[in-house]
């Protein structure tokens, strides 16, 4: 007689591998369907191996500093092939890892595409070949990938999507990118410091567009000093392939065109759940302009379907989708005492150069909220730690309800700032106040110490500024 | 290194319990999963299991003590190569049972010692073993309350009383939305404590010296004591007492009655159960059984009465999750047959079957009887021939059936004998409305006249 999991999860990404470890956790039979490799986008093709590949661009651009910390280091240089290696390297170790974890919480894994087929039922394609596995619940965490605009499709050589700007196979001496949220502006980054003219357009008014405006602009500034060039409120209106590059049309808010042409050009304008082929329709499960429309605990509104992660909808983010995950595994499980996630206190983390890192609500969107605010800044130019590691630059920056004291929002610019970012989560979670925060002592001399004094500056009672 | 054992919280609504039994004693080994001791909650009894290894060093909580607050430590539990003299820090472990006992202690000391200067006074009730250990400190506050730092703030700006209200964060702790979502009237309520402290101080004062409004004068003040016999309250009394209490005082109760002609229902049930198996997959249904299957199917049609009341919200429940009140001999309960609307007669009739065995020996588990969407109370085997039940929340309405008794009855002009059952449901306004409960009950009407209809 065929088994019959507990839980099945279709995806092995963060949120899929997540929840089925938790799900095991919990004594529930689990198995991870994958189609691909386990740890999905954000391990292989995604977070981790961009965070690689930065990391290469930074010790790059230290070392062409090295003369301002008394080094010497002449014949400063890379090669791309070795860079690109050593990501991959990280990407396969980690993607390894995963395979590790499942084995150790006895979870299945299942090779092939899932596809809903009845209830408690998903057939298993590999190969031509299909199986069919019966779970009493099924959790779709199938991701999502790059959004494509009309007009502007990619071709894998000289219009790239974040995949192949991943695995570059040669460096361009201009590049087009279009799109200025974490995935386009961590490229730009990446390429701008190994040295490529970098062009950056951006359809809204500012890079960055969902961090706090005083953030945007102190990034932009930031890019732009670097040689970035950047267009605001400025769309693509059309590509074209030459042999060896691409010339776009820009088209700005009032009208004006240009053409500029580059190497290269990635698309990093979003991104879109991979809805399809999962029997979603003929299931009765409800898509949302490519997300699965869910309730606060992942029900799809059919009986014993979840879903999680990028499928489900903004923020696209590993982590939410994890604590999805957790969610959803608990829920299954009856664990009492199982909260929603709350939306506000999800950090986000962008590893362009210099850092950018936030959670919670905007200083613009928590006074649209109508509450009273107070407001904390501090910038790294006032931090020891800041000027003995050679980043002078960047801000904190806080927002309180100034009735309750809650903490808002935080938001972080410069050197390091996603390792800070938890910190205000945790105050954020803990619904720790400013008067909380204010008695927490922190350690002398780090960059930390500025979280404690742009907390102090919303009283006015910042020590070192 | 030693290690605190703490009273478990074995459901979610469990505050205090009381330690009914210890399975081991100083100086025994334990072993993870071994049975330490007995802990009665509201309405269950349940074992306490060892997490770790080690052996018993000191047992601070005697047995048979009751209202031990949840998270108290009731044992040390040494560890390899420790003796009960090692530098275990049991003076901390026991000052936080005093101060866990101590309100209820020192009510009690002084009930006890003003009983003694008057003669005519009440009997003193014999004390708790684990009173004793609190009578070295007099401790005032009553326990910690856990709450956000950002709760404590709101609370304290709405002037709202944190003690009062319950917490929905990690391990029960307090948060902002608590406090928000916190009832008007909860900062005029007083502390569950404070209200016991009056009632039992009113004791020996007398009731003019009562001062919180919703105490009572206490009964024995009118009667002499040889003329009566003390029955101390039990958790499950006490549950009984305090959940009523709570819903008839906040929850707006209003009574819908309806007949049901129940021939057709009981020719089913006889010839089903004819033609039951022997052996296995065996069912003798009851007529409950099939008031269960009706109401669960009625609810299922009827989201609006399906439901639960919350302060920003009504829930509307999913599945038809119904309660089914179980006479005990030392009380009541009411365990769930969950998702009734998807299960079948025989199905239905056997989980109550076994829930109310489990019942009546203590055996339910909390999630067996806690929660739910709605409630049947039947009393047609006393021969009850109407009443009303009080609503047990998060339900907001609960069936109460009478006997089946046969009555003449006027058909298209013709007298006729059919026997005919009255069933009263009690509603909760808030939630559902008269009309809405009508028509819920006329579904309810139609499946139980004709159960084929359940088929449909």
């Amino acid at each position: 007689m065929a088994e019959i999991y507990d839980v099945v999860v279709v995806g092995g990404g963060p949120g899929g591998y997540v929840c089925a470890i938790r799900s095991a956790q919990l004594g529930l039979k689990t198995a991870v369907v994958e189609r691909d490799r386990l740890g999905g986008i954000c391990l292989n093709w995604g977070c981790i191996p961009t965070k690689a590949l930065l990391r290469s661009a930074e010790v790059f651009h230290l070392m062409q500093r090295a003369a301002e910390f008394g080094l010497s280091a002449d014949t400063v240089g890379f090669d791309l092939d070795k860079v690109v290696k050593r990501s991959r390297g990280v990407a396969e170790k980690l993607s390894n890892g995963v395979g590790f974890l499942m084995k150790k919480h006895k979870i299945t894994v299942i090779a092939g595409e899932a596809k809903l087929a009845g209830a408690g039922k998903l057939a298993v394609v590999k190969d031509g070949k299909t199986q069919e596995v019966q779970a009493k619940n099924i959790v779709l965490a199938t991701g999502a990938r790059p959004r494509v605009l009309p007009g502007l499709e990619p071709d894998g050589k000289l219009i790239w999507t974040s995949k192949e700007a991943l695995v570059p196979n040669m460096m361009p001496k201009s590049l087009l990118v279009v799109g200025s949220g974490a995935i386009g502006i961590e490229f730009a980054s990446f390429f701008r410091t190994l040295g490529s003219d970098v062009t950056v357009v951006e359809v809204l008014d500012r890079v960055l567009p969902v961090e706090d405006e005083e953030i945007s602009a102190f990034a932009h500034k930031a890019f732009v000093k670097q040689g970035m060039k950047i267009k605001v409120a400025t769309t693509v209106d059309k590509l074209v392939k030459n042999e060896n590059s691409v010339t776009a049309t820009l088209k700005t808010k009032d009208g004006k065109t240009e053409t500029i042409t580059a190497d290269r050009v990635i698309l990093a304008v979003g991104i879109v759940g991979n809805v399809e082929n999962l029997g979603l329709e003929a299931a009765g499960i409800k898509v949302d302009r490519t997300h699965v429309v869910i309730d606060q605990w992942g029900l799809t509104g059919v009986p014993g379907v979840w879903a999680i992660g990028d499928l489900v909808g903004p923020p696209w983010l590993a982590h939410k989708a994890m604590h999805e995950g957790v969610i959803v595994a608990e829920k299954i499980a009856d664990v009492k005492g199982v909260h929603p996630l709350d939306p506000s206190r999800v950090p986000g983390c962008t590893y362009c150069n210099p850092q950018v890192a936030s959670v919670g609500l905007t200083e613009a969107k928590a006074k649209a909220s109508g509450r009273k605010i107070k407001v904390g800044h501090f910038p790294f130019i006032g931090n020891g730690k800041a000027i003995a590691l050679g980043e002078p630059e960047g801000l904190v920056k806080t927002v309180f309800d100034a009735e309750t004291g809650e903490l808002l929002g935080a938001h972080m610019i410069g050197a390091e700032v996603t390792e800070l970012i938890q910190g205000y989560g945790i105050a954020k979670t803990l619904e720790a106040t400013e008067a909380d925060l204010e008695t927490v002592v922190f350690p002398h001399p780090t960059l930390s110490e500025m979280m404690h004094e742009a907390v102090l500056d919303a009283d006015k009672k910042a020590l070192h500024i | 290194m030693s290690t605190q054992i703490l009273m478990p919280a074995l459901s979610p609504t469990m505050e205090e319990g009381k330690l009914a039994k210890w399975h081991v004693k100083e100086g025994d080994e334990v072993h993870s999963g071994d049975i330490l001791a007995e802990i009665e909650t509201d309405k269950a009894t349940m074992e306490l299991e060892a997490a770790d290894e080690g052996r018993i060093g000191k047992i601070l909580v005697a047995e048979g003590s009751e209202g031990v607050k949840v998270n108290a430590p009731i044992a040390i539990l040494l560890g390899e190569g420790e003796d009960a003299n090692s530098p275990v820090d049991i003076s901390s472990a026991m000052s936080s049972i005093q101060a866990a006992v101590a309100a209820e202690a020192k009510d009690a000391k002084e009930a006890k010692a003003e009983a003694a200067a008057k003669p005519a006074a009440v009997q003193p009730t014999p004390q708790p073993e684990v009173a004793r250990s609190a009578v070295a400190k007099d401790v005032s506050n009553d326990g910690r309350v856990f709450a956000s730092p950002l709760a404590r703030r709101i609370a304290a700006e709405k002037g709202i009383d944190l003690a009062a209200i319950a917490g929905s964060g990690p391990r029960g702790r307090i948060v902002k939305a608590d406090v928000e979502n916190a009832a008007p009237g909860i900062k005029s309520t007083p502390h569950p404590e404070e209200v016991r402290s009056v009632v039992s101080k009113g004791v020996a004062k007398g009731p003019s010296e009562a001062s919180a409004p919703s105490a009572l004068p206490d009964a024995r003040l009118f009667f002499k004591p040889e003329d009566y016999e003390e029955i101390p309250h039990d958790s499950m009394r006490k549950a009984i007492a305090k959940r009523l209490t709570a819903s008839t005082s906040s929850i707006p109760h209003f009574y819908l009655t309806i007949d049901c002609r129940i021939d057709a229902l009981l020719a089913a049930r006889k010839r089903l159960n004819d033609a039951s198996p022997k052996g296995e997959g065996a069912y003798k249904l009851s007529v409950n059984d099939f008031l269960v299957k009706a109401a669960a199917m009625a609810l299922a049609k009827s989201p609006a009465v399906n439901a639960s009341w919350t302060d920003s919200a009504v829930l509307r429940h999913k599945h038809a999750d119904v309660g089914v009140a179980v006479a005990l001999d030392f009380g009541l309960i009411t365990p769930i047959v969950f998702q009734a609307e998807s299960k079948g007669l025989a199905a239905i009739s056997n989980e109550v079957k076994s829930l109310a065995e489990r019942a009546r020996t203590k055996k339910l588990k909390p999630q067996e009887y806690e929660g739910g969407t709605f409630a049947i109370s039947n009393l047609g085997m006393f021969g009850i021939s109407h009443f009303t039940a009080v609503i047990n929340p998060p339900h907001a309405g609960i069936l109460a059936v009478g006997a089946g008794v046969e009555k003449p009855v006027v058909t298209n002009g013709k007298i006729e004998i059919a026997t005919v059952m009255s069933v009263t449901m009690s509603c909760d306004h808030r939630v559902i409305d008269g009309a809405t409960g009508s028509r819920f009950l006329s579904v309810f009407k139609q499946f139980v006249e004709d159960p084929a209809a359940m088929l449909l």
